[in-house]
């Protein structure tokens, strides 16, 4: 047994919140992890709404020519870009989130080291938001092979479907970390997700729906996506699409802090 | 600054889940390079108590230090000056054994130039240099667990907590890792390991401290628990289950303690006196804990 008395000095520097040196090791552990799963991943975040713009492109689109004053294939190829969204941040978050806590034991390791849970939830939701960034042009490059035409505001979706996706991803988390048992997410996706996914103006206008939809389709996060993204491509609107940003740059703010408290409560005892 | 002789210290630790109360003022000391165990049977606060030393379970009442921080306000500087082996298993399977070290030095904070260096020693101290490019799925439970130890040691820690280090481990491969943990403390890091493998924490412990109902119940090296609970040798007395209950009560008569060992009874605390016939035997650390910790199962 050691018995001389060890004189050791702790150093006083503070560690902050959110430190730059947590979240990159939170978010090297993904893309570290990422090297050995993007393949499945990327197939299943791209051909699904490969599927649905095929789908609803020739289905539809033999039927209807226009809609909202835009080609069918022009109007659902850029609305499709919010399902992508929805797809490769909410999904993907409620489920890694909740086997990496329950069934890997992933935040135990983490949170060992010098991470704190803010840290933790921000990093993840910084991952799969710039991953849904870079899914979310998947469906244009496919409505561009069906006619859609290149314009320079496309290089703005990617950073939209970021947004988004940031706001979805934290979701995500935030369902994981409320759920006990992972069946709960029926709930989740068929009481919420399906109406918000179809009532978004993705594959036809808010404008056909009755006026308590329209209004209620203003408070859809999917719907604010579809707007912004269908403008940076066919030109913006003005002060509207200040108002579609905002939105999405509050239901991210919001979103987030609600994936952290709920996460605190979940793994700090 | 701050002087401190202790690289954990705790002080009057209650932790309540509910109605239940986990740990009921916990005093735990880890002098800087000694090595102490927390024995216990399960729910005795030893898992609740290695949780709170990361801040993952924050205390209602009293005051824990860890390498002179006071949690869980200063807790993320502690953790980055300790390791943690877990005792449920969180590596990234589909990961190299490399790749899981790599990440981690990044969660540690390891600087960029010494992040390869650190990943070497660290396989080295583990003996898993041959297996750094297999991924862990392919692992035995043995490397594996060396791999764990290996992650908590990247970053050079001061003290490490190993919690249940061996359970559920093959002798062959606990006598290895017992051997791994007796290296890092020769190196003069800083030990905590909760078990309840009495052997593991009689061979390797400074001191332990045995905890039942959240509560310590006996702390200090563990011969000198052993001479003081238990004297220095046990007569163990075999037959049928009506004469080891008059054993029993006869040894309990002249003042001396027992302990149920299976098919047959041990009589502690005779020092030489006992004059029952039986097999006579060293003392060990186990009689002291079910001693101190009751027969019954709860």
């Amino acid at each position: 047994m050691a018995t001389a008395t060890a004189t050791a000095v702790a150093p006083r520097r503070r560690l902050h919140r959110l430190e730059p040196a947590a979240l990159q090791g939170v978010l090297m552990r993904e893309i570290v992890n990422f090297s050995s799963f993007w393949r499945s991943s990327t197939f299943s975040s791209t051909v699904d709404p490969t599927i649905y713009l095929l789908a609803f492109g020739f289905g539809f689109g033999s039927l209807v020519s226009h809609v909202a004053g835009y080609r069918y294939i022009d109007f659902v190829g850029t609305g499709i870009v919010a399902t992508t969204v929805l797809f490769s941040a909410a999904f993907t978050s409620m489920y890694s989130t909740f086997i990496k806590y329950s069934f890997q034991h992933t935040y135990d390791a983490i949170l060992a080291a010098p991470v704190d849970t803010e840290e933790l939830v921000t990093g993840e939701g910084l991952w799969v938001a710039a991953r849904t960034g870079v899914y979310a042009c998947v469906p244009l490059l496919v409505a561009m092979v069906f006619g859609l035409n290149a314009s320079w505001g496309m290089l703005l979706v990617p950073f939209i479907g970021g947004l988004s996706g940031l706001g979805w991803a934290n979701f995500g988390i935030f369902v994981a970390a409320k759920a006990q048992r992972i069946e709960s997410f029926s709930y989740w996706q068929s009481g919420l997700l399906t109406p918000l996914f179809l009532v978004a103006g993705t594959f036809f206008p808010l404008s056909g729906l009755p006026e308590w939809a329209q209004v209620a389709g203003n408070f859809n996060p999917l719907f604010h996506c579809v707007e912004l993204v269908r403008h940076a491509v066919f030109g913006f609107e003005g002060w509207v699409d200040v108002w579609h940003l905002a939105f999405l740059v509050v239901f991210a703010l919001i979103m987030w802090r609600l994936a952290i408290r709920y996460m605190e409560r979940k793994l700090i005892l | 600054m701050q002087r401190m002789d202790s690289a954990i210290r705790l002080r009057g630790f209650v932790k309540r889940f509910g109605g239940i109360t986990a740990v009921d003022g916990l005093d735990l000391d880890v002098p800087f390079g000694s090595c102490v165990g927390l024995l216990g049977p399960n729910g005795a606060g030893k898992s609740t108590t290695m949780k709170a030393l990361t801040a993952q379970v924050v205390a209602d009442q009293g005051e824990i230090e860890v390498l002179g921080y006071q949690l869980p306000g200063d807790s993320k500087q502690a953790r980055a000056m300790m390791g943690v082996v877990p005792q449920l298993d969180n590596l990234d399977v589909s990961l190299t054994v490399e790749q899981n070290l790599l990440v981690f030095t990044h969660l540690y904070r390891v600087p960029a130039g010494r992040r390869k260096a650190a990943i070497d020693r660290a396989l080295d101290i583990a003996n898993l240099t041959e297996r750094a490019e297999s991924k862990v799925d392919h692992l035995s439970g043995g490397m594996r667990r060396r791999l764990l130890v290996a992650r908590g040691l990247l970053h050079e820690p001061r003290l490490i907590l190993l919690d249940e280090p061996t359970v559920g481990l093959d002798p062959q491969v606990r006598q290895e890792l017992w051997a791994l943990i007796d290296r890092m403390r020769t190196e003069g890091i800083s030990i905590l390991m909760s078990t309840h493998y009495i052997e593991e924490a009689e061979r390797l412990c400074d001191t332990v401290t045995i905890m039942s109902h959240g509560k310590a119940v006996a702390v200090g090296p563990p011969r000198e628990l052993i001479d003081r609970h238990a004297g220095r040798e046990a007569v163990e007395v075999y037959g049928p289950p009506a004469r080891l209950h008059e054993v029993e009560v006869t040894a309990r008569g002249r003042g001396w303690s027992t302990r149920r060992t299976g098919t047959s009874i041990s009589i502690l605390g005779g020092n030489g006196n006992v004059d029952i016939d039986g097999h006579r035997r060293v003392t060990n650390l186990e009689d002291v804990f079910v001693l101190l910790t009751g027969e019954e199962i709860t």
